[in-house]
């Protein structure tokens, strides 16, 4: 008995060694992922975030038809990548809605203008209220609300051409 | 002045995979581990930055204190315990980023509006999950964690008893 | 030819290294081989073998080789001299290469200066120490090899990061170098010891000093890395429980804990299987600190210049010294009778105590920085554990162990009464109850932790004192000196901390140039407005002046704008008067026209950075006073 006890130390050691060892070979992410999905999209209407194309609210996302939702901003540089790959989405017949995030229409606009415009509507989200009742932490991003209004899945990051199968894929899903 | 702030929206480092990166020194300063050991929890701070920020002012309540006292005593005490989503490396009270500037902003504007700061809490990790609060719940998960201190305790007690002898036994 | 010349010269220190092992393994299975004789010159070869070595990278640094690898990384022709020096080390080669030359050259020390131990044990040190050199001389020659050379040199280099080029950046690793080696040095005498089974008061006696080497330094790296935060992050916070800065506490918590444990062993021979655990685990958690942090493995910490292969590999030589000692532990704790007894009211019960609870906290801190990980291996949810958590634990854990440290110095060895020990301590008990109603009277509605941690700085700070109650002054022995200043020191950082927590003002504004507003007692006007331009960023800097009575306080805040990598820091614009710190930073340009302002007026904080050099001045005499009686010709070794 007296004996055992001295080994405990070890043992913790071993236990200490066996996560670290975890946790070296599966590096995490930083990423924080919302735990809005599968949930109903929160209720808002936001004001148009430019004046040529309409606001956007929570009601757009219960007609029946799945649809992205890009969570944007003009002063987002990877959300300059992302900006063909969505306009190419757009062109297949994907309907895409959009917030825009602490942003003023003379920048949204310069920024449609430059990159392109694959949004149906798109809301101004001043002080990021929506982002955060959405769980989103950064731009850009991208949700998948199906027709009912649910949201199916979410996009951290820019969407490159490599990640279009997931997102057409889990559109296809949200039927 | 304008200049200035126009500066802080140019391009910085393309591309990013996600603008909530910070500096990444891929090949540059690869500084001993004593070095990091001092600069890491302020880097996290004040590289945030590096990422192009908002040109729209504050939201109201980002960088402002509630009129009453208890009120701002309240927020603020909540503030200290939700975690920036884009630092990750301390809480909304003290960093620079927009996105923790909304969020003071939302969580004065939500207390000022009479709400409870546990429910404000209880909303934020609906959405983001626990990791967003620095204060971990008490679930089965975390029990241990919350047991602890009483568990060494108790240990470091059963160890030391037999070091002691009776008091009789002079 | 400078850089081959370090090299061989690092190969040679590792065939000597290998020697010193090897002589020492063969003299403790066979004591008359002659090993004992021989080994004592290799550890002190070994040391200048390593130090030249370093000194040559050091050279290479100075004249800016660029055919070197690691220089064409990290240096500069145009760098200042001082930081080409500082360069040498401020990288991940050279900063391992100074950590084994520390380490060869207080091995050389150990060999020329330590006459106490027997011969045998100190041949089993300079084997275990022989033996940690060798892992780290590998990782360097075959996994990060600081005098690679680069065909065709570099036109130029890529120099240092200017965040890093601060004086005080500069001399910080050294700093906790010395530290963690100095754990090092009592973790070979705690093998020794083991692997003799002779541990006593001699061993203890032999590994003091060590200990309060590393522990000074220890601290002085918390200190300063501290007020480094507190003046560069510009949110008035001093301290923020990040994984990051919890690598660097743990390492104290378990010093501190051994400085005790040892005295309690070379005094009264107690707690010897204890005082060997807590060297094990003291070392321990300077490994465990730079591999949390080189290897990235808490994605909390940042993405900053980290490798997974490396941090691989310190896990393995962890593993390895680590899980040896443990191992080394429970084959042959068992077998060293267990040292005297004591009376739980005694100076051993106390020094028993403060290690309980220093344990304790350094479990909580240790598993509440690792639980992150763990808890999402286990559940692939993310989960944050941060200040909240780490203040309602430790907190009054730190509490009790403060009060235990204002009486454990008054107390017997072996047993006292309780009677005894209220008298001693009449005046500072009387002084904490006095100090507690004048503090509920003048500040009602404080907080629970920051009341108490007021009452006790008062009472312990007295209290601390009295070791010297009827002492004759100049005769009283420096290392009692030495223990009443820390002790003082800890009181006093904990009286900044209490009144930073329970009395700071704050006020964020955002006004025009010109305006003034309230902070506390203070009235602060933004008096202008400028941008300047620096080396390597561009600031705006705000002018302000802030006026209480008749004082009247100017300083200076800057916004920079660095432009690479490209990063903004806070210049906080701090004035330190008698009773407190004015902290004024300037913060963004509002469209309107207006400056924000965010402004703090923080009483007595200064007491936290100021009682925590006390703290290393305490250990510095105690070190002292303890070298001079032991190294006196005619030791009285009891």
């Amino acid at each position: 008995m007296k004996r055992t006890w001295l080994w405990i130390p070890l043992a913790l050691f071993g236990l200490f060694f066996a996560v670290m060892a975890v946790g070296l070979s599966k590096p995490s992410s930083t990423t924080i992922t919302s735990k809005m999905i599968g949930k109903p999209l929160p209720k808002f209407s936001l004001p148009p975030a430019h004046a040529p194309q309409p606001g956007l609210g929570s009601a757009s996302f219960q007609q029946g038809q799945p649809r992205l939702l890009n969570i944007f901003a003009s002063w987002c540089i990877p959300c300059i990548a992302e900006a063909p790959v969505l306009s190419e989405m757009a062109r297949k017949g994907v309907p895409i809605d959009a917030i825009a995030i602490r942003d003023r229409p003379q920048d949204v606009d310069r920024f449609l203008k430059r990159n392109g415009n694959p949004y149906q509507r798109i809301g101004s989200d001043v002080n990021s209220a929506v982002q955060m009742a959405l769980g989103s932490s950064g731009v850009p991003e991208t949700f998948v609300v199906d027709g009912r209004g649910i949201i199916r899945y979410q996009h951290i990051g820019d969407i490159r051409p490599e990640d279009v199968p997931e997102i057409m894929a889990a559109l296809r899903a949200a039927q | 002045m304008n200049d200035f702030q126009t500066r802080r929206a140019e391009p910085v480092e393309a591309p990013f995979s996600h603008s909530r990166m910070w500096v990444r020194a891929k090949n540059g300063p690869s500084t001993s581990s004593g070095l990091r050991r001092l600069i890491a929890p302020a880097l996290l701070l004040i590289a945030t930055p590096a990422l192009a920020d908002s040109l729209m002012p504050d939201a109201q309540w980002a960088n402002a204190q509630l009129p009453d006292a208890q009120q701002e005593h309240e927020a603020k005490a909540l503030m200290e315990k939700i975690r920036c989503l884009v630092c990750q490396g301390q809480s909304v009270a003290d960093s620079d980023s927009d996105l923790a500037g909304d969020m003071r902003s939302l969580i004065r504007t939500r207390i000022a509006a009479g709400e409870k700061p546990e429910a404000i809490r209880a909303w934020l990790i609906e959405r983001y999950g626990n990791w967003i609060s620095y204060e971990p719940p008490m679930t089965g998960i975390t029990a241990p964690l919350w047991i602890l201190p009483l568990l060494l305790l108790a240990l470091g007690v059963w160890l030391a008893r037999g070091r002691f002898r009776k008091r009789k036994a002079k | 030819m400078t850089a081959e010349l370090g090299l061989i010269l690092l190969l040679i220190a590792a065939a000597l290294a290998t020697l010193q092992l090897g002589l020492g393994a063969i003299s403790i299975r066979n004591p008359d081989a002659g090993g004992h004789a021989s080994i004592k010159p290799v550890a002190v070869l070994q040391g200048v073998a390593v130090a030249l070595s370093f000194l040559c990278l050091i050279w290479v640094f100075l004249e800016t080789d660029l055919s070197v690898k690691l220089v064409a990384a990290n240096s500069h022709p145009d760098k200042p001299l001082l930081y080409k020096f500082a360069g040498a080390w401020g990288n991940h080669e050279g900063s391992m290469l100074l950590w084994v030359t520390v380490l060869g050259v207080a091995g050389g020390a150990v060999a020329l200066f330590e006459k106490r131990l027997k011969v045998a044990s100190l041949t089993a040190t300079l084997a275990a120490q022989a033996a940690i050199s060798i892992g780290f001389y590998a990782f360097l020659l075959f996994a990060s090899n600081p005098f690679e050379r680069l065909d065709p040199a570099a036109e130029t280099g890529q120099g240092l990061n200017p965040l890093l080029q601060d004086p005080g950046l500069a001399f910080h690793p050294p700093t906790l170098y010395f530290g963690y080696v100095g754990m090092s040095v009592a973790f070979s005498f705690a093998v020794g010891a083991l692997i003799t089974r002779e541990v006593g008061p001699a061993f203890a006696r032999a590994m003091r000093p060590w200990v309060l080497i590393a522990w000074i330094f220890l601290t002085l790296g918390i200190v300063a890395g501290s007020y480094w935060a507190y003046y560069e992050l510009g949110w008035g916070g001093w301290w923020f429980w990040d994984p990051v800065e919890n690598a660097s506490l743990m390492p104290w918590l378990a010093t501190t804990a051994l400085l005790h444990s040892v005295t309690v062993l070379a005094t009264r021979d107690g707690l010897r299987a204890w005082t060997v655990m807590l060297a094990v685990v003291a070392f321990s958690m300077s490994m465990v600190g730079t591999f949390l942090v080189r290897s990235g493995i808490l994605t909390s910490v940042h993405a900053f210049a980290v490798d997974p292969k490396r941090g691989a590999f310190i896990l393995a030589l962890l593993a390895i010294y680590i899980g040896g000692a443990l191992a080394l532990f429970g084959l042959r704790i068992g077998t060293v009778r267990e040292g005297n007894r004591f009376d739980p009211l005694s100076r051993e019960g106390a020094l028993v105590a403060n290690n309980l609870l220093l344990s304790a906290i350094l479990g909580i801190v240790m598993v509440g920085t690792l639980y992150p990980l763990i808890a999402e291996s286990l559940t692939g949810e993310k989960l944050s554990v941060g200040p909240p958590y780490f203040n309602a634990t430790t907190g009054p854990l730190a509490l009790i162990l403060v009060a235990v440290m204002a009486a454990g110095p008054v107390l017997r060895w072996r047993r006292d009464e309780w009677g005894a020990m209220a008298r001693r301590l009449a005046l500072p008990i009387l002084l904490g109850a006095a100090s507690l109603l004048a503090v509920v009277i003048a500040a009602p509605g404080l907080g629970l932790l920051p009341l108490l941690g007021i009452v006790l700085a008062i009472g312990v700070g007295a209290a601390s004192l009295a070791p010297l109650w009827k002492r004759n002054l100049r005769r009283t022995p420096l290392f009692i000196w030495g223990m009443v200043i820390s002790h003082l020191g800890v009181a006093i950082s904990m009286a900044g901390m209490a009144s930073e927590s329970a009395f700071t003002k704050e006020t964020l504004t955002a006004i025009n140039v010109g305006e003034t507003r309230a902070v506390g007692p203070w009235s602060v006007t933004l008096k202008d407005v400028q941008p300047i331009a620096g080396p390597n960023w561009t600031a705006m800097e705000g002018a302000m002046e802030a006026r209480r009575g008749n004082t009247l306080i100017s300083s200076s805040t800057q916004a920079r704008s660095f432009s690479s990598p490209p990063t903004e820091t806070n210049e906080a614009a701090i004035s330190t008067v008698w009773d407190g710190q004015l902290y004024l930073v300037l913060g963004k340009h509002q469209p309107d026209g207006r400056w924000q302002v965010r402004m703090w007026w923080k009483p007595f904080v200064m007491l936290i950075w100021f009682g925590g050099i006390l703290i290393a001045l305490g250990g510095l005499l105690a070190m002292i006073g303890r070298l001079r009686r032991e190294l006196k010709p005619k030791g009285e070794v009891a």
